[in-house]
């Protein structure tokens, strides 16, 4: 009987535990997990925070998940090394796991810079796990003013759910622009500008240059003063217990397609690993939670001596705020495309014929049909793309692709 | 959960669709709850869960695929999609309408409903239709419930 060691306990570990039961049913499965948790949606804490949701509902597998799938949790523990060789895994408190297949799912951790006197201020939090929701849950009243440092997904959720517990919001970032990350100047701006008319303030391009207690001196001179501070400047992969191992490290832990790493039973997936992002062919840590299920259930597959290949990664996130909806995917290059008006906007990036990028505002409908185009690299000359800009429909697409997607037909060409 | 049975499923022959959104009509009116459907439907906007897409040419319904292995499910950030024999389901209660599956479905075959949550066709397997409504509906056989060769 084969012996699997899971070191994580996020989605990535869920897919991983899906994966490997896929194909094998009798082997030992172990979880090393550093929360009190069962396997929850961590993106749902903004939720949480506006009471949309509750711990019960944040479960992202049935209450039985583990027994069905005959897992060993091990709640509150950490692994601490692992030794390729021996192939074991040691613990932190307890006796060292062996297995036959290891896989690293160990997440990231949110990073935090060493701004100057940040040892002065008692009132600080992540906005990352669960734990983080319940303690700012426990701080927050309608008089107490919230710093954000980070404009980024986690920053402005945070923002989000806070809005309606707190007496005001002002979020900072160093960037010129919000959400740097997934949106361009423009498509940042008026996101921004929902934001502001929903309560948020804004101070761009300034960070803080040094706290004080309740107050934060800005790079611009400015005094921002504060009851709770929230740090949300970005995470990093949690590499290390590979890196220490011996294993080969990037950003993230790398992997190839089959989420195997530089060891041949070791295998990484979720918000530590740096695979392939298919829209650019670059390596980049996806960490965004589909990415992570599947990756976790590639793992698994190939834990379990199956041969599994995760090779059309792209970045992508469909995230709302206040209820403004934004999607985003793929990667923005080539020539540019837009479509906007009042209700919202269409921005596409084409390049050597193929669509490699897209961000929408609003315009939502169907968007999974922009997404496949990205995703399974689809020419633009076979489809009636000028069609598809206006709106996406399946019937930009040739007659007999349409009757392979809803006719029932096989095997049809594009 | 992801056998090799055969599952039935809803196919549409484009060929044959009038492009008359009957089929929209009687599935807002199957997953309504109400027993008439003028007091469903009447002086309402629909939310169904097909909707009928094409132009001047061609018209055909598209709903969910409940593909053998579904994108949705893999994606979605709040758990809340399942698969079991043979349909994918959405659990509203988990549901917290970020659209993630929206964004990954490849047919376009998903859209929020009136509360901005997801729903999604479920082959009206529980509703007091008990077998797609849209199919049983169709005046010209446009849409098909049954076993045929393809696989999603």
């Amino acid at each position: 009987m084969k012996q699997y060691v899971i070191i994580g306990n996020g989605v990535a570990a869920a897919g991983c535990i899906e994966g490997i039961r896929s194909l094998d049913q009798n082997g030992g499965i172990t979880v090393i997990s550093e929360e009190p948790y069962a396997v929850y949606c961590r993106p749902l804490i903004s939720y949480y925070l506006e009471e949309k949701t509750d711990p019960d509902r944040m479960r992202y597998r049935e209450i039985d998940f583990y027994k069905k799938s005959g897992v060993r949790v091990l709640y509150g523990e950490k692994a601490t090394a692992i030794d390729a060789q021996k192939k074991k895994v040691s613990l932190a408190s307890g006796d060292p796991l062996c297995y036959d297949a290891l896989c690293v799912a160990a997440g990231s951790s949110p990073f935090v810079p060493p701004f100057e006197g940040l040892e002065t201020v008692e009132h600080k939090y992540s906005f990352f796990t669960l734990d983080d929701a319940f303690a700012l849950e426990k701080d927050t009243d309608k008089k107490k003013k919230v710093l954000i440092v980070g404009a980024g997904l986690i920053g402005l959720k945070c923002a989000e759910g806070l809005r309606d517990r707190v007496g005001d919001i002002t979020v900072c970032d160093l960037s010129d622009r919000i959400l740097s990350s997934i949106l361009d100047a423009k498509r940042a701006a008026a996101v921004q500008r929902h934001l502001e008319a929903n309560g948020i303030r804004f101070l761009l391009k300034n960070s803080v240059k040094q706290f004080d207690r309740h107050t934060a001196l800005m790079q611009n001179g400015e005094c921002v003063p504060f009851d709770i501070l929230v740090l949300a400047v970005g995470v990093r992969p949690n590499k290390e217990l590979v890196q220490k191992a011996g294993g080969e490290v990037n950003r993230g832990v790398c992997v190839d397609d089959r989420m195997q790493t530089s060891f041949p039973s070791v295998f990484s997936a979720g918000d530590c690993a740096e695979g392939t992002d298919a829209s650019c062919g670059e390596k980049r840590v996806l960490a965004i939670m589909p990415n992570a299920y599947m990756q976790g259930f590639t793992a698994g597959v190939n834990m379990a001596g199956g041969d599994a290949v995760f090779n059309n990664a792209i970045p992508m996130n469909a995230i709302g705020f206040f209820g403004l909806h934004v999607m985003t995917a793929g990667t923005y290059t080539g020539d540019v495309y837009e479509e906007s008006d009042e209700a919202g906007s269409k921005t596409f990036f084409i390049k050597d014929g193929f669509l490699k990028g897209f961000i929408l505002i609003e315009k939502t409908e169907r968007a999974g049909l922009y997404t496949s185009l990205i995703r399974e690299q689809i020419p633009l000359e076979q489809i009636d793309f000028e069609r598809m800009k206006k709106s996406a429909t399946s019937a930009a697409f040739s007659e007999q692709k349409r009757k392979t997607m809803f006719g029932g037909k096989k095997d049809a060409a594009v | 959960m992801r056998g090799n049975k055969k599952m039935k499923r809803i196919y549409v022959k484009e060929e044959w669709c009038l492009g008359c959104h009957l089929c929209e009509y009687n599935c807002a009116f199957a997953n309504s709850g109400e027993s008439d459907m003028v007091l469903a439907l009447k002086g309402k906007p629909i939310y169904p869960r097909i909707h009928v897409e094409g132009g001047e040419k061609i018209t055909y319904a598209v709903s969910c695929r409940h593909c053998e292995d579904p994108i949705c499910l893999k994606s979605c950030i709040a758990g809340a999609i399942t698969h079991n024999e043979g349909v994918v389901k959405i659990d509203r209660e988990k549901c917290v309408g970020c659209l993630t599956c929206v964004l990954v479905c490849p047919y376009g075959a998903l859209a929020a409903g009136e509360d901005g949550l997801m729903q999604k066709c479920e082959l009206c397997l529980q509703n007091a239709f008990g077998a797609p409504a849209c199919v049983s509906g169709c005046p010209n056989g446009a849409i098909v419930y049954e076993e045929t060769e393809g696989s999603q």
